[in-house]
């Protein structure tokens, strides 16, 4: 499968990445050349295999349902770009 | 001139009652000043990890069995990913192709005959975790929406119905049985004023038409804060679907699946702005969550220790203690403490019919007009048994029963305590003859006109017995005059 | 020899003889940084009054005879990609360039625990993604036996750092060879547990299923020592196994008697350039004059490693790195401007009468999460973020991502069946020795075929490590990988042990 300039600027704003038009014609050549590269996969039968999504396959791993401490206020926000006394501030959401 | 059917499917989000989040300990409790109950983990800060709460997973497993589904052996977290800033990791741990249970059902009646009685089929219910809260109105002006991360990481449990529902009525039978079913198996508490209890509806029109049924559009409908809402933002919006379908003759797939949102003053949905990218989640197993693995004894085990269900309960009032159909649904659905309280007070009268007419009539309306809960009532169940047995026994008139009733709720007195602050003592059988035969000897009109078939005309006698001695016994007194005008010559 | 050139083993035994204050140890490490950072650009930060203190009390504390840590008064490096409680970890990221966790690491606080001497924190690929340390936002690590050419990557100021003698020991973190391939250019031992070996909490994630955190130091008994302190299982990480840890400094002089040793007849086709073939041979034969025997093996889906690998290490990177968007951490694009950019936009648009072009304008919101995306991150972590999202997305997800997945698991039923043969398996880290800063940085997927020896034992989880075997005719150092099936790291370190005791490639020094 190739890789267009379309795809790319959908995908940018999927991943919430703005590009310039260089940026843009550039990572459209680069990700068309990985892809190609990547698209090797197709040739192995694949038929019948479970995927393997974790390295090390545990299951069943809980935790207790008990209440700790949690940060102050001022901790929880302290890394905050923008902010007012209670919380995270950003541009309106209304609409989104 | 077309016909049509509503469609209508629902998905439920209940918090489940857990102490703390589902992948931390902060703690789950509503009501906290903004951004108080968060820690590295559900504010999503880099290098932390999840680890998933026991007993939401529980829960979970518990509605789901009590919800008919299928528990499949093996179930797994993934990622849906979309940027919110409520969401600060960006993605919500959810499950998407293999949920933890599936292929249930729930059935709904309504004791007024609405509709009939219908299954409604669980697609799924799935465990996952809340986002957090944007507000805007209170820094309006600002410009700024303030970010409030205390809900974020709750556990919630995500039901999806199958599209079963035909009016807006069965929809709202839907939510208040699902709702009563989770409280009984104390899941969730179900607020929906604390978010609690969210709810989506899905709608569309089935339209016959000259050629064939044709189908609707799919709306998706949001913020609805009440079962009320639910039921009429549908009724709007099936008002809305055919006008539209009248105008434009618009189809299922002619345009992508829409969002409207409820304006509950307004009393109308309205079109909810949609991305074309903001389907598109990339779901994907989450890495750093182990999945669950759930073996045929677990889920029977659970099974076992639901206890009595809700539809089975009220099958029950009606086999077993002779309850109409209509009085075991109230009961029921009072939840259990209620049905529990009855049931105490049936036993300890030997009279299922008398406890049930006083729980359903006197209990509730004074749990309805008061601050009480059923456990807060100050009359405990012996205590109305007590109460019941005294009128059967005609020791209280039973046109003073409910007096009484009230005086143990007000001055938290048990009955003998409150028959004696209204001074109502039994009335000795010879005063009771006495005085009957004294105001027979008064009224001869009364004896006339009860000869002459006007057996009503006793009454007038009642209020003056009354009035004499507020304990008569109005029942008892009718028949000791009836008796006496017989006799006479 | 300096002392600086000591291992970080022979300094435990005068620490612990009292012949030696880690006051003077690491006042030692920090003039080496003093004289010689400036050239090879290792740390990001340097923590000199801290690691002072530090010393200074374990130095007393062992004087009281009190308890002291495993560790106790070694100074070392850690990777700026592990969260410590309210000290700057960057990740070598604009983006992080502010940031102070409200927690630590686990891996920290056991080396906190383990009395270790924090020195500083170590320069890396932005987010470990690349294999040269040229993705840093800050700086450039250069390779201390030529600083003309890269220390490798992504734990490039980690491995640097280890053989400028900076350090005697430092941490770095794996996910697709980022500590073996480091080691391996910059001539120390560097190795990656077993997936779940070591606590991934507090690690900023690159790719989940891959990343773990691993030990560099100048010989195979340092990495042991390191490793044994740094593992175990924490409540706080799912993924870490709940399993015993061997007490590998303990072990890890015992040789292995019987060894099977396989190679791996993929790994020597064509790529492989001449020195490093003949080094790695040149290692076989003294594994074989140690009485092991070798194997020929195949490993027949080890050529689509690095496609899988590209595929499953960015759809992951593209989720763990949407966290970065200016809201509740880290950086955030300027408003003011975003807002009159955004305006500037919506006018142009106006004026033009594009009406398509209005209706897709990003709002408020969107533009400033693209914003502060794209100002806060480098060019390498942005084509991953791409590549990534792009295997996800609708139409593609069964094509790359499930497909890849698929593919992981035949990568680990080879080393299955692998291991049913052999002890270890034996070959080289990386097709050539180190190569040229900027010689690679124009074309990503060259770059990427660097990890071609490396990736499989992180899609698989297994344990890997790296040792000098040999030098290049232009004085390069050259690696040997060893690899052992999961939870096996003592006989790894054995098997490697005996290589090194048996050979001098450990006691070259880079000459700076
Ligand atoms: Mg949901
Ligand atoms: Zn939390």
């Amino acid at each position: 499968m190739s890789i267009s300039r379309r795809d790319n600027e959908k995908v940018a704003l999927l991943g919430r990445l703005r590009l310039t038009e260089d940026e843009l014609a550039i990572m459209t050549t680069e990700l068309a050349q990985i892809v190609g590269y990547v698209d090797q996969l197709s040739e192995v039968d694949t038929d019948g295999i479970e995927p393997m999504a974790h390295a090390i396959e545990v299951a069943n791993v809980f935790r207790a349902d008990e209440v700790s401490p949690s940060l102050s206020r001022e901790e929880a926000l302290s890394n905050a770009p923008h902010r007012d006394e209670r919380g995270y501030l950003v541009p309106a959401v209304l609409g989104e | 001139m077309s016909d049509y059917t509503t469609i209508v499917g629902l998905e439920v989000h209940v918090q489940l009652a857990t102490a703390s989040k589902l992948f931390c300990g902060c703690s789950t409790k509503f009501g906290a000043e903004p951004n108080t109950q968060t820690c590295p983990v559900c504010i999503g800060l880099p290098g932390t990890l999840p680890v998933m709460n026991r007993n939401a997973f529980q829960l979970a497993l518990k509605t789901a069995v009590a919800l008919n589904c299928e528990i499949p052996a093996y179930t797994k977290w993934d990622r849906k990913q979309y940027y919110y800033p409520d969401l600060p990791k960006n993605y919500q741990i959810s499950q998407y192709d293999l949920p933890m249970s599936q292929h249930g059902y729930l059935d709904i009646g309504d004791p007024k005959g609405a509709f009939e009685p219908k299954r409604v089929r669980i697609l799924r219910a799935h465990l996952e975790e809340d986002a957090g809260k944007s507000l805007h109105d209170e820094v309006a002006g600002k410009g700024d929406s303030l970010i409030d991360l205390n809900r974020t990481g709750t556990p919630l449990l995500e039901i999806v119905s199958e599209p079963d529902m035909r009016s807006p009525l069965e929809a709202k039978a839907f939510l208040t049985e699902l709702k009563l079913l989770l409280t009984y198996i104390g899941v969730s508490d179900c607020n929906m004023q604390e978010g609690s209890l969210r709810v989506d509806a899905n709608v569309n029109l089935h339209i016959d038409t000259a050629e064939g049924k044709v189908a609707t559009p799919i709306i998706e409908i949001k913020n609805m804060n009440s079962f009320r809402a639910v039921e009429r933002a549908l009724e709007y919006e099936v008002g809305r679907q055919w006008c539209e379908w009248q105008e434009t003759h618009r189809k299922l797939g002619d345009a992508p699946k829409q969002t409207r949102g409820w304006d509950d003053v307004a009393g109308v949905t309205r079109g909810q702005r949609s991305k074309e990218e903001s389907s598109d989640y990339r779901y994907f197993p989450d890495p750093d969550l182990a999945p669950v693995t759930v073996g045929p004894q677990d889920a029977a085990a659970i099974r076992e220790s639901l206890g009595e269900l809700p539809a089975a309960l009220r099958g029950r009032l009606e086999s077993d203690f002779g309850l109409s159909a209509y009085d075991a649904d109230v009961l029921v659905n009072q939840g259990s403490p209620v049905v529990t309280y009855f049931l105490d007070v049936a036993k300890f009268t030997g009279d299922p019919k008398a406890a049930a007419n006083w729980v359903t009539q006197d209990v509730l309306r004074t749990l309805k007009e008061s601050e009480h809960t059923i456990e807060s009532l100050p009359v405990a169940s012996s205590a109305l048994a007590e109460l019941i047995r005294k009128v059967k026994a005609g020791e209280v008139p039973s046109s003073r029963a409910r007096e009484v009733f009230q005086t143990m709720v007000e001055k938290r007195v048990d009955v003998a305590a409150a028959m004696q602050s209204l001074g109502i003592a039994a009335v000795d059988e010879g005063e009771l003859i006495a005085l009957c035969q004294k105001l027979l000897a008064a009224n001869p009109k009364t004896i006339s006109d009860v000869r002459a078939g006007k057996l009503q005309a006793v009454g007038a006698l009642i209020g003056q017995a009354k009035k004499q001695n507020p304990n008569v016994d109005p029942t008892r007194f009718r028949e000791l005059c009836l008796e006496l005008i017989e006799k006479a010559p | 020899m300096a002392l600086f050139d000591q291992t970080a083993t022979e300094h435990l035994k005068g620490l612990e003889s009292g012949a030696l204050k880690s006051v003077e140890l690491t006042q030692t490490y920090l003039d080496r940084i003093r004289a010689v950072d400036n050239r090879v650009g290792a740390f990001l930060s340097v923590d000199a009054d801290g690691a002072l203190k530090r010393a200074e009390e374990i130095d007393e504390r062992r004087a009281k005879k009190q308890r002291v840590g495993r560790l106790a008064g070694l100074p070392l490096a850690v990777k700026d990609i592990l969260c410590e409680r309210g000290k700057v970890t960057t990740c070598a990221s604009r983006m992080l360039q502010q940031f102070r966790p409200p927690y630590d690491a686990t891996v920290i606080a056991k080396l906190r625990e383990a009395d270790a001497v924090f020195v500083g924190r170590t320069n890396m690929d932005e987010f470990a993604m690349g294999g040269s340390t040229e993705n840093s936002a800050f700086q450039v690590t250069r390779n201390p036996w030529d600083l003309e050419r890269s220390p490798g990557g992504s734990s490039g100021g980690s491995a640097a750092a280890v053989a400028a003698g900076m350090a005697p020991l430092a941490i770095g973190t794996d996910t697709g060879g980022s500590i073996r391939q480091p080691a391996g250019l910059c001539g120390v031992v560097g190795m990656k547990p077993t997936y779940g070996r070591v606590s991934r909490f507090g690690l900023i994630a690159f790719a989940s299923s891959l990343d773990q955190i691993g030990p560099f130091g100048q010989s195979v008994e340092d990495a042991a020592l390191l490793l044994e302190t740094i593992a175990g299982h924490d409540p706080r990480d799912t993924t870490s196994l709940d399993v015993p840890v061997p007490a590998y400094s303990q072990s890890v002089n015992k040789p292995l008697a019987n060894l099977r040793i396989g190679w791996v007849r993929e790994h020597f086709g064509g790529g492989l350039d001449k020195e490093v073939e003949s080094a790695v041979r040149a290692a076989f034969e003294v594994y074989k004059s140690l009485g092991a025997t070798l194997h020929e093996i195949s490993l027949p889906h080890s050529k689509y490693a690095v496609a899988t690998y590209y595929v499953i290490a960015p759809s992951e990177a593209s989720s763990n790195l949407a966290r970065y968007d200016g809201v509740h951490f880290g950086y955030r694009t300027d408003e003011k401007e975003m807002l009159a950019e955004l305006a500037a936009d919506r006018r142009r648009l106006e004026t033009a009468g594009d009406k398509a072009g209005l209706e897709h304008l990003d709002s408020a919101l969107v533009r400033m999460y693209r914003r502060t995306r794209a100002e806060g991150f480098g060019p390498e972590v942005k084509r991953r973020i791409m590549l990534g999202t792009y295997a996800l997305s609708a139409g593609y997800y069964d094509a790359y991502y499930l497909k890849a997945l698929k593919l992981r698991r035949l990568i680990r039923k080879d080393f299955d069946d692998a291991f049913g043969k052999v002890d270890l398996i034996a070959g080289p880290i990386t097709p050539a020795p180190a190569f040229k800063i900027g010689e690679m940085s124009g074309d990503p997927l060259a770059m990427y075929l660097v990890d071609i020896y490396t990736v499989s034992a992180n899609l698989a989880g297994i344990p890997g490590l790296c040792l000098p075997c040999g030098r290049s005719q232009a004085g390069l150092p050259i690696g040997l990988q060893l690899q052992a099936p999961a939870l096996e790291e003592e006989r790894l370190f054995c098997g490697a042990r005996m290589f090194e005791q048996a050979t001098d490639w450990d006691k070259g020094r880079a000459k700076l």
